[in-house]
């Protein structure tokens, strides 16, 4: 079993999915909205079952994102969560909203589309996600190692919160250990 | 359309009785082009919080607002066009059941901004009836403005979402917004207590 399939499988707080469980609750981060991705699975189900989280689905991800906006306005943290087709539908919310508005919205992208896609065009949507984020100056991140990912949520929810700009953390197959054909 | 009893308003006289009828620091989120810009003419007040884009987010926005603070009651209000764009928003707050949130909605069955081109819901559906289906079931046509001051009083005690529903004519905003976003937003915090001023 490949490190990866481990980490994505493990239920101890060392996995992938605890480690961003556990670093949304110290930064108070307590509003969840999400569009569902397989790879997230167990995190989505751990935040549902842990109170201190209200977490719910939304219809589309840039609802998501004005929900988290507007809580932030109103004095509460919020993340939402993503795959990568569903950042593609976000270019005009980032750039009307989040970031002329100056709200810190974080965002966590399950990255599909590479290392493994069977989906053509999963592989083609994933190319345009990093253009999208740099054309904006947006600072994001790709986690490929569970050593650096408590580390760089952490430290970039922080900077989030404090610079009021949106950061993008994506998580690459390499940490979550992806989706493959025969799932 | 079931809107045949319901009198054609006019949405800076709505937005304005429904100002008049604030009491309690009231959060109001405009949505996108006029709906924002007659909630300024209306009279700036802090709580306000005024969209310069992302269209069809003012229901979700003001949905974030009265997630982080139950107990202020929290109004939006959007068009008709850009409702459409985000239905599966009415989903959403029907399954969280907000009961401090209130959505009104503007519609005049045009993109009024944009040269008055008809939506692709004009004249075929009916925009209570999808809230209602989508499960908010506290959802109206206000008949007139009467009728719409009446339904505002009652969604300010209600136990559940509201919506409401106005047929309006298809005016400009009477206003145009200060687009400072940032401005904007900074103010909006101060007036939802978030903020202190420097």
């Amino acid at each position: 079993m490949a490190i990866a399939e481990q980490q994505a499988q493990g239920t101890s707080d060392r996995s992938w999915h605890g480690i961003v469980l556990q670093t949304l609750k110290r930064n108070e981060i307590s509003l969840i909205p999400y569009v569902p991705d397989r790879v997230l699975t167990p995190l989505i189900k751990n935040l549902h079952a842990n109170p201190f989280f209200t977490t719910f689905a939304t219809a589309r991800e840039e609802e998501a994102v004005g929900i988290v906006s507007g809580a932030w306005m109103g004095g509460r943290r919020g993340a939402v969560l993503m795959q990568t087709s569903g950042f593609a539908t976000l270019a005009n919310v980032l750039a009307s909203l989040a970031v002329p508005y100056q709200i810190p919205l974080i965002m966590f992208v399950s990255e599909r589309g590479t290392l493994g896609e069977f989906n053509y065009g999963q592989s083609l949507v994933c190319r345009t996600m990093r253009p999208v984020l740099d054309s904006l100056a947006l600072e994001h991140h790709t986690i490929t190692r569970l050593d650096e990912l408590e580390f760089i949520a952490d430290r970039s929810i922080k900077q989030a919160v404090t610079t009021q700009a949106p950061v993008a953390l994506i998580l690459n197959p390499l940490l979550t250990g992806g989706k493959v054909f025969d799932q | 359309m079931n809107t045949g009893n319901t009198k054609v308003m006019n949405r800076f006289d709505i937005t304005s009785r429904l100002i008049a009828k604030l009491q309690h620091e009231e959060a109001v989120i405009g949505g996108i082009g006029n709906t924002n810009f007659d909630l300024w003419a209306a009279g700036h007040r802090p709580q306000n919080f005024y969209m310069l884009g992302s269209m069809g987010l003012a229901f979700p926005i003001a949905l974030g607002v009265a997630l982080a603070q139950p107990d202020r009651r929290v109004f939006a209000l959007e068009g008709d066009g850009s409702l459409l764009m985000q239905l599966g928003a009415l989903s959403t707050i029907a399954a969280l059941k907000p009961k401090n949130l209130i959505m009104i909605v503007m519609d005049n069955g045009i993109y009024q901004i944009t040269g008055a081109q008809p939506t692709p819901a004009a004249g075929v559906a009916d925009i209570v009836a999808i809230a209602t289906g989508s499960g908010l079931a506290n959802s109206a046509w206000a008949a007139d403005e009467e009728d719409f001051e009446r339904l505002v009083e009652e969604a300010m005690s209600a136990s559940e979402p509201s919506l409401i529903a106005v047929r309006i004519d298809d005016k400009p905003g009477v206003g145009t917004t200060r687009r400072d976003p940032v401005q904007i937003r900074e103010r909006f915090m101060h007036g939802l207590g978030v903020r202190e001023p420097l």
